[in-house]
């Protein structure tokens, strides 16, 4: 007998700053977050605003005697860390990583997984740049055999640690004393969602009672950008410090969409078995009813390359016993990158028939920016959100989306929400569904 | 672990590794000690602490794949995954790839998955350093970042980047197999694609999907790769003796040998095997994942998280670790350890076997193949399992090799130096593989005979 899944925390860090709350709201009150980066001059990028969670660092967010270790977190695993904590707090749950010594924890460490996705993770430039410039030959220009002989040594011993993807889930699992199931899913912009798939199934099976699941990245640093640049995934876009206007130039959906504009991200919700979480009382912000996953073809038509997101979300409604017409809303990837967004749309056309018109999108993208590996976390937290709350945030656009397609500009409402699609494909192909559903006592 | 759902098997193997890429052949140089190790190739490594790896050596994208279009960029994980994959997909009887029309697809794509535990590419050094050199400004110690973006605009490339991404072999093996089914790429370091399999299995085994291609491949025999684990101090440094470097288990083992590869199996549920008239290599029996959750340099000094990996598993499996078999032999009959050859790994991991085995860990045989083909990092864990499932088929167990003065600490039978017929005490009926990463996340998985 499988057992049932709920979400029962929601944590986020992203451009709005800490804790789900405030993504709430910025999304609920229709800001944006885009901006100028700040974080390292863009001035010789042709992509120059992000959406940077200017004021967050893991160093306030972790127990004291854990401050020394942030020194070896990469940007990505600060954000991990911090959302996580966020979880934690939004769950009213107690672990290692909030009472005091020898005090009670709800679950034994044995029966808490970590699934939490990750992107390729960029050394810091100017410290492997400080490095690497010890080791060049008479022409300034790199030598190994210096680089072998001595220019190494100028890197910390731990400099390989700070940059692995599975840090993220490993700090999150020493913080909070998790030793049950542990993954690192490294599926692009579709990690997130794959990897609050698979928590769903480890706690199902039994092999955890709740796990930390979702995503984090940060791209914003001179070599995230330049990938995204070179994979086309970016506007092109000069901008002033004080212009808020970036969010105008990321049009999900648009006929003329130009590109997308990355943020700093961080998703992770607490899946929790729906017995255990009644049992310590807590108040979940939704269930899990489903989860699918499929991989696309790289090339070929819109509708041919949407072949994988029309399998995930497909078995993820088989798998929820949901039919189409059921979903109230979806949380999409929509970037407003103009291959992806017709994929996408394809996907739904297919999926949703003309029904397709009537059903929400719920684009966080010209707000908060794409997360990449962190995006579809949290694009879960997004669709937890709407459930508990019973409402839809605010849209931000600026243009006007294809025909069929309930994405343009709208303020924000109430909306009695049943059931919700949060879905993603990825740069590499893989794509992921889940449905939530609503708790009749949410 | 609590799995209800239908059995899973394996139909097929595949590897490149640095002493082959024929599963038989490589086979019977394990069985023979042979190892690979030899100065590094790839790059000018001469004056690196650690300057020798165990490489793959010769390898050719059309030995595998007759039609090679859409890889032309792919990086050397995604070929060697694309070599494994072509191997284990002709030994399972779906088709062969390296014929022009031999392809042989699944008849419902959505019901072919792939989960793999690939490495991150490898970073475009040359470009980035130049690009790192020229960007920094000595004299104020920062970077100036508008020759650094001057520089990386101009050199870098969109293939070289894109394909860096760590899913790129998950998306070319679906490409190449069709895969419209759950796909999957993990990194739990050196615990990755143990970690896939195990998964994949899961997957199957709850019905959804028929057929996996399982496993993983990785090089980090690259500038930043090496550097990254000699500041570690986790590798060997015998430069002057490569091929006696990696010594898991011994007094004199002073860390473990670079090595790189693939290593993917076919797995597929066992209705559906059955239904294809294919033939099943072995069963998986039991996969088990745990964190340590103690340090991200150090492994829980007793060895908690490997227990509870190793545990998992065996539980599932079915299997009493305290206990004999029902013919009087150890619980499992082959243990293919992690043994890296580092100080901690060796020690800890041997606590651990002696926690969960109790009275039966001295008797069980446990050994470690990286003595011979080095550490195939996130490959290293499908590899050691295709050791496991060819334990059983042929009733040898590999040796350990380079062990000559054992540590006190390291007190088992870990096939020291010689293969073991166990063909005369009925062979090899379970086997286990340990796969533990940097950070703490474990993996086991039982695999046992089919029948």
């Amino acid at each position: 007998m499988q057992r049932r899944v709920v979400i029962s925390g929601v944590g986020t860090v992203t451009g709005f700053g800490y804790g789900v709350n405030a993504l709430w709201e910025g999304l609920y009150s229709g800001r944006s977050v885009l901006r100028r980066i700040t974080r390292f001059d863009p001035s010789g990028h042709p992509c120059q605003a992000a959406a940077e969670a200017a004021d967050f660092s893991a160093k306030d967010h972790v127990p004291k005697h854990y401050r020394k270790a942030v020194k070896v977190m990469a940007r990505d695993i600060e954000l991990a860390v911090g959302a996580a904590k966020a979880a934690v707090e939004d769950a009213g749950l107690r672990t290692r990583g909030n009472v005091e010594e020898g005090q009670a924890t709800d679950y034994a460490a044995a029966r808490i997984g970590c699934q939490i996705g990750a992107g390729l993770i960029a050394a810091e430039v100017p410290e492997l740049a400080a490095a690497l410039s010890t080791a060049t030959d008479e022409h300034g220009v790199f030598s190994y055999e210096k680089w072998g002989s001595t220019g190494m040594e100028n890197l910390t011993p731990l400099w390989l640690l700070k940059y692995l993807p599975n840090m993220l889930a490993c700090h999150v699992t020493i913080i909070h004393e998790a030793c049950g199931p542990s993954n690192t899913i490294t599926c692009g912009e579709a990690s997130g969602v794959l990897s609050v798939g698979e928590s769903a199934r480890v706690i199902e099976r039994g092999d955890a009672d709740l796990c930390f699941s979702g995503g984090a990245e940060s791209k914003i640093n001179p070599m995230g950008v330049v990938r995204m640049h070179l994979a086309g995934r970016l506007v092109e876009l000069k901008i002033e410090a004080g212009d808020e206007g970036a969010w105008r130039h990321v049009r999900p959906y648009d006929a003329g969409a130009r590109g997308s504009l990355l943020g700093e991200g961080a998703g992770i919700v607490l899946l929790e078995s729906y017995e255990t979480a009644r049992v310590r009382g807590a108040k979940p912000a939704c269930e899990l009813l489903g989860f699918g996953a499929g991989h696309s073809p790289r090339t070929g038509s819109a509708s041919a390359r949407a072949e994988g997101l029309v399998a995930a979300i497909e078995n993820a409604l088989a798998d929820a016993r949901v039919k189409p017409e059921e979903i109230d809303a979806v949380v999409p990837r929509g970037t407003g990158v103009r291959e992806t967004d017709e994929e996408e749309v394809e996907a739904f056309r297919s999926v949703f028939g003309d029904r397709l018109a009537e059903v929400p999108l719920v684009t966080v993208v010209p707000a908060i920016g794409d997360a990449v590996a962190g995006a579809a976390g949290v694009a879960v937290c997004v669709g937890a959100m709407c459930l508990r709350r019973r409402a839809l945030p605010a849209r931000l656009h600026a243009g006007s989306p294809v025909r069929g397609v309930l994405a343009g500009a709208s303020p924000a409402r109430d909306a009695l929400l049943r059931r919700v699609l949060v879905c993603s494909g990825s740069l590499g192909g893989q794509n992921g569904a889940v449905v939530l559903g609503a708790l009749s006592s949410a | 672990m609590g799995n209800s759902g239908g059995r899973v098997v394996i139909t097929g193997m595949g590897w490149i590794t640095p002493l082959g890429d024929d599963v038989g052949a490589v086979w019977e140089r394990l069985l023979k000690g042979d190892a690979a190790a030899g100065p590094v190739t790839r790059f000018p490594a001469r004056t690196f602490l650690t300057n020798f790896a165990a490489e793959v050596r010769g390898f050719d994208l059309r030995t595998y794949l007759s039609d090679t279009r859409g890889h032309e960029d792919a990086h050397v994980n995604s070929l060697y995954a694309l070599g494994a994959a072509s191997r284990a997909w002709k030994q399972a009887g779906f088709g062969d790839l390296s014929r022009p029309g031999g392809a042989g697809r699944m008849g419902n794509p959505r019901r072919l998955g792939i989960y793999l535990g690939a490495g991150e590419g490898i970073l475009d050094f040359d470009n980035y350093a130049e690009a790192n050199i020229r960007g920094w400004d000595a004299s104020r110690r920062a970077m100036d970042d508008g020759r650094w973006a001057q520089v990386a605009y101009a050199r870098m490339e969109r293939a070289r980047e894109v394909e860096q991404e760590p899913q790129m072999a998950v998306s070319h093996l679906a490409e190449a197999f069709g895969a419209r089914g759950p796909c999957f790429n993990c990194m739990t370091a050196c615990a990755a694609s143990t970690q896939a399999i195990g998964e994949a299995f899961e997957i199957i085994s709850r019905g959804d999907a028929d057929v996996m291609l399982a496993g993983g491949t990785h090089s980090m025999i690259h500038p930043l790769g090496m550097t990254g684990f000699i500041r570690l101090t986790a590798m060997s440094k015998r430069s002057d003796s490569p091929l006696t470097a990696s010594r898991p288990f011994d007094s004199t083992r002073d860390g473990f040998v670079m090595g790189e590869g693939a290593g993917i199996v076919v797995l597929e549920s066992l209705d559906h095997a059955l239904a294809r008239g294919a033939r099943p290599l072995a069963e998986v029996a039991g996969y088990g994942s745990s964190a340590d959750s103690y340090r991200i340099t150090d492994i829980q000094p007793e060895g908690l998280g490997a227990v509870a990996a190793m545990a998992a598993a065996l539980r599932e499996a079915g299997i009493d670790p305290k206990k004999a078999d029902s013919s009087g032999r150890p619980p499992v009959q082959y243990l293919s350890a992690h043994g890296t050859g580092t100080k901690e790994n060796d020690s800890i991991e041997t606590l651990a076997v002696k926690t969960l085995f109790g009275e039966q860990a001295k008797r069980v045989p446990f050994s470690s193949v990286k003595s011979m083909l080095g550490h195939l990092i996130q490959a290293a864990g499908a590899v050691e399992l295709i050791t496991c499932v060819q334990s059983i088929l042929t009733g040898f167990v590999p040796p350990t090799i380079n062990l000559h003065s054992p540590d006190p600490r390291c007190d088992l039978d870990y096939v020291p130096n010689v293969a073991r017929d166990l063909r005369g005490s009925g062979g090899v009926e379970t086997a286990m593989s340990n796969s533990f990463g940097f950070g703490g996340q474990n993996n086991t998985i039982v695999v046992k005979r089919f029948g």
